[in-house]
């Protein structure tokens, strides 16, 4: 759970706050020093870019608070969208290809929940194996270049140009999604349990909750997640390109959760640490970009960002000797 | 015998069922799946891929592999200790660029370019083992990270300078003859690899620090405790992964004189797949370098030969992805149901039958009738005590005996109210016996023989005999050693009771019934152990004759005593003396009329002497019955027998109460009272005996008054 920090005093200074904290600042100055930053067309840009990034930590969150990783969540974006377009202008039917499509995904999801439930691989080798399978089977067997186009006049084509109030759609989808999540943590037995889950998996299962399921439930939602992602990058692309995989995208999906304070030990944070993270994220490669750093700086920037929240986490939620298990890398 | 019977012996005495489980215990036996993978592998691309063996196609190969195998060498080592190392991938990356840029464009000597390679891999790999090993970062995470930290700065570097180093007309001969040359038909990757690898093996098998990686990574915990500096010793097995690394980046630096963005590329999760592939356990302390070899070997050909096959992009990840996951869920499962295989499989009964036995029945009338006279005696030491195994007094009369704290424990006469601890061994001593200066000789279960003098220094005299040249599992060492006794020329004869259990696993030895105890001798003259008679089931107590010309010891799950003869015509040979008791013999001692003490821990029961004759049953049973469900020897009822030289069973003492003395594992004669052990009781019981010499002792009748 969150913190329940005072609003001044000791314990005002918890790792969401100041993160919230940093983001405003940064907003501030960026505000004032960048011109072209506080625009109206620039917010809904960082908005929509953090979108996507968006739904695709909340997927990753509910892997996380439940003491996981998921590693393929970039491939099965990519691939699968990737997939489903090729299918699409192979000549299959738009059904066929949507339920073979999804079908793949809620099928990785389930093998990768499986495997870590049932066999009990680290998550982190059972995601990273399944991600440089995704992206070698789809690339070399389903689709031929490295990016596949929207077909013309296609509903994802034409999804990324519906905006209402000028805002775009993929704005109100995030917003749809972390509510659902938000309601899901919050206020459902399952969503309840991923925290006990989280916090200490063997108590939970002793205490008699589907531990087993309730993990491949959780890696069928960061999937799904990814898939929904997927989907929208290729509505504002109008392409879907598989690159995208080798891209440091991942990273920034683990940043987003760990910077807005979901503790990678599990048990901690919620979807408000999303959004927090998010924002921070999202308007700091929204300036970056703006200053004008190279790319290859950026990732730079971004990692060395990302190691050091890393180590901060480490600081603050230390490795408990008494529940880390041996080999839990 | 009927013929059913006969077939069973057949079947489970001459089938030798023991050695799957003997071999499954042994640690190649990890090694042969990543091996059985090595040669399909191989043979499989080589037999699709024409030219595949050719000379010239192999140099390009092995290169390759030379280069790559010095990686998953470092990761090994990392990977053996607890950690994981992503990075790898970054550092061969930079390393190359490091070396590339001290050549090509600032024109240093190949040495120095070596040592700028080694630097790097130095300073990147301290970062990461000070973040795991200091900080205590999870590995995983953090090398991931400070692998894309690596990238990113590969890929600055290779924007900014990758013209300088393509443009530079720098070039030495050491160079080129690193990257292409060879040494005696070999490449130098390949003997640099075998270099790296060969220091290794040896450093981790046979160094200090070896040996603590492989402590830190089977439990860190334990490590820890045990006084190593876990945190260092992980920080340094990074140090090792970055420095391997930036050798393999150096050659590729000098093969392709250049670096670009692919240098490196997707290297992290290959050098993964292949130590995982290759065997090494994840969380470490399992694993070898010959493993990370094999691994890299597979990896390596698959990748290369899918590549040579023509197969598309992303073919080689999707088999790859496939190949870590399969692995990595081998070797999760293995390593956790590994024991649970070996507990299903371990036990193998055999078939035995025993003649009939006389009864044991209160007022039978035979010389093994039990009656109630050891259920009232005194009670040294109740509740303070745990497993009195044996017990023995010294001339003064102080009575001592083993616990299962491993600990001698001394009681001082005349009322024995009072006890300290005598010595401190360690494991469970067992039997006792002094020898002619005063020493107390103990069998120490688990551990060996060892010698207590008078003043409490405690020596161990042997822990091993010949390795038998038939045996799987090492039967040097000495698992069980049970009971001793000392001859008048000082060498000590003891038994080693089991070779396929450990000393508290004497149950299932009773229940596989396999025919391994041993006897055995120690000279302390020339501190030589010996084995002089081999597959009994479960030899026990010795006892030296009076005369000393020969020895009685028990062979507890056969019912039997034998008689050794160390003297006269029949030296060297065993006959058998007292056959088909009805109880299960253990420790025997000298009595004070000139026979023998012997006592009983358990009786036999029709139902368990039927399931001896039934192996099958009793595999079934260890198989899909909880261990509390099991049919075991009755323990519940002990007894003394008192027997003469010539086996003849004179009578038999016993508590049919069941409350002071169920179980007897030991007793000893002193000065007209007996002392009563056992391994189960937490008392060592007194009783007068009747008409017995008040004034005869064991040491003095072993060894004469008191010089």
């Amino acid at each position: 759970m969150v913190a329940k920090g005072r609003l001044f005093g000791p314990g005002a200074f918890n790792q969401e706050r100041i993160v919230l904290a940093t983001a405003i600042a940064i907003f501030a100055v960026a505000s004032f020093a960048l011109p072209g930053f506080f625009t109206a067309e620039n917010i809904v840009t960082i908005v929509r870019s953090v979108s996507v990034l968006g739904i695709l930590s909340l997927g990753m969150a509910v892997v996380i608070i439940g003491r996981g990783i998921d590693l393929s969540m970039v491939a099965i974006m990519a691939m699968s969208v990737a997939a489903y377009l090729q299918l699409l202008a192979n000549g299959m039917s738009d059904g066929a290809a949507l339920a073979l499509v999804l079908a793949g995904v809620i099928g990785i999801g389930l093998l990768n929940g499986f495997l870590v439930a049932y066999a009990e691989v680290p998550a982190l080798f059972v995601t990273l194996a399944s991600a440089s399978f995704i992206f070698g089977y789809v690339r070399s067997q389903v689709i031929g270049a490295d990016a596949v186009p929207v077909p013309r006049a296609h509903w994802v084509a034409s999804l990324g140009s519906v905006q209402f109030l000028d805002i775009p759609i993929e704005v109100f989808i995030f917003a749809a999604l972390a509510l659902a999540m938000f309601l899901f943590l919050r206020f459902t037995k399952w969503g309840r349990f991923v925290y006990y889950a989280g916090d200490n998996p063997v108590a939970a299962r002793n205490a008699g909750m589907p531990a087993r399921p309730m993990l491949v439930l959780r890696y069928v939602i960061s999937a799904m997640f990814a898939f929904i992602a997927g989907i929208l990058t290729a509505a504002s692309l109008h392409s879907m390109n598989t690159r995208v995989v080798n891209s440091t995208l991942l990273y920034d999906i683990v940043l987003v959760a760990v910077i807005g304070g979901i503790g990678l030990s599990g048990g901690k944070g919620g979807v408000r640490n999303v959004l927090i993270g998010a924002a921070l994220t999202g308007v700091l490669l929204n300036a970056m970009t703006i200053i004008d750093i190279p790319l290859i700086y950026q990732n730079l920037i971004k990692s060395t960002i990302l190691l050091a929240a890393i180590i901060f986490d480490g600081l603050i939620n230390p490795r408990d000797e008494q529940t880390a298990q041996q080999g839990d890398i | 015998m009927s013929f059913r019977e006969r077939l069973q012996s057949w079947r489970y005495n001459l089938v030798p069922d023991h050695l799957i489980g003997e071999i499954l215990s042994k640690r190649w036996t990890d090694n042969a799946i990543p091996f059985l993978a090595l040669i399909l592998v191989v043979a499989g691309f080589g037999s699709v891929i024409p030219g595949f063996f050719k000379p010239a196609s192999l140099q390009d190969s092995t290169r390759q592999l030379g280069e790559f195998s010095i990686v998953v060498t470092g990761l090994t080592v990392v990977m053996l200790g607890g950690g994981i190392d992503l990075s790898v991938g970054s550092i061969f990356a930079l390393a190359t660029f490091s070396s590339v840029a001290a050549f090509f464009i600032f024109d240093l000597p190949v040495w120095v370019a070596f040592l700028a390679a080694l630097a790097t891999g130095c300073v990147f790999g301290a970062i990461n083992g000070y973040l795991v090993g200091f900080l205590r970062l999870r590995a995983f995470l953090t090398t991931l990270v400070t692998f894309i930290i690596g990238r990113a700065i590969f890929d600055i570097l290779i924007v900014n300078y990758g013209a300088a180093v393509q443009t530079s007309t720098a070039s030495s001969d050491t160079w080129d003859f690193i990257g292409d040359g060879t040494l005696g038909g070999l490449s130098i990757p390949v003997i640099g690899a075998a270099v790296i690898a060969i220091f290794t093996h040896i450093a981790l098998t046979r160094s200090r620090i070896g040996w603590h990686i492989l402590a830190v990574g089977g439990s860190r915990r334990s490590a820890h405790n045990a006084g190593i500096k876990v945190k260092r010793t992980i920080f340094l097995t990074y140090v090792f992964s970055g420095l391997c690394a930036s050798t393999a980046g150096f050659l590729i630096a000098c093969r392709l004189s250049g670096a670009g963005p692919g240098t490196g590329l997707n290297m992290e999760i290959l050098a993964l797949t292949a130590a995982v592939v290759g065997g090494n356990s994840l969380g470490g302390g399992r694993g070898s370098v010959a493993k990370g070899l094999m691994g890299a070997v597979i990896v390596l050909v698959m990748n290369n030969g899918l590549i040579r096959l023509g197969y598309g992009t992303g073919t080689n990840q999707m088999v790859i992805g496939i190949m870590l996951a399969i692995a990595v869920t081998i070797d999760i499962r293995w390593l956790k149901n590994r024991h649970k295989v070996l507990n299903e499989v371990y036990v193998a009964p055999i078939y035995l039958k025993m003649g009939a036995a006389q009864s044991a029945l209160p007022g039978s009338g035979t010389p093994f009738a039990l009656n109630n006279a050891i259920s009232q005696t005194d009670y040294i030491g109740l509740g303070a005590l745990e497993g009195p195994e044996d017990v023995i007094l010294d001339r003064d009369d102080h009575l001592y005996c083993g616990t299962r704290h491993g600990e001698i424990v001394r009681f001082f006469a005349p009322d024995y109210r009072r006890s300290e601890v005598f010595a401190h061994v360690g494991g469970f001593p067992l039997g006792l016996a002094f020898d002619r200066d005063g020493n107390l000789l103990s069998c120490v279960g688990a551990m060996g023989l060892y010698s207590i003098t008078p003043d409490r220094v405690v020596t161990r005299l042997s822990a091993e005999t010949r390795r038998s040249l038939t045996s799987v599992q090492d039967d040097a060492r000495l698992r069980d050693p049970n009971d001793l006794d000392i001859a008048p020329d000082g060498k000590v004869y003891f038994t080693d009771s089991t070779k396929r259990f450990d000393a508290h696993d004497w149950a299932l030895d009773s229940i596989e019934n396999r025919a391994t105890g041993r006897l055995l001798v120690y000279d302390p003259k020339t501190g030589a152990t010996r084995t002089l008679l081999d597959g009994y089931h479960y030899l026990n107590g010795v006892c030296m004759a009076h005369d000393g010309r020969s020895l009685f010891v028990a062979e507890s799950w056969a019912c039997r005593v034998h008689r050794y003869w160390l003297e006269g015509p029949k030296a060297g040979t065993a006959e058998c003396v007292i056959r088909d008791m009805p109880g299960y013999p253990d420790n025997i001692n000298r009595a004070s009329d000139g026979t023998y003490w012997m006592a009983w821990l358990g009786m036999r029961t029709p139902s368990f002497d039927l399931s001896l004759r039934h192996p099958g049953f009793r595999k079934r049973m260890t198989r899909r019955l909880p261990q509390d469900d099991w049919l075991f020897p009755n323990i519940n009822t002990g007894g003394v027998v008192k027997f003469d030289e010539s086996g003849r069973v004179l009578g038999t003492l016993g508590d049919l109460s069941g409350r002071s003395h169920p179980m007897v594992t030991s007793m000893r004669e002193h000065k007209g009272w007996l002392f009563i052990g056992g391994i189960l009781n937490n008392r060592i019981g007194r009783l007068k005996l009747d008409g017995a010499d008040p004034r005869w002792t064991g040491p003095t009748s072993y060894w004469g008054e008191r010089a």
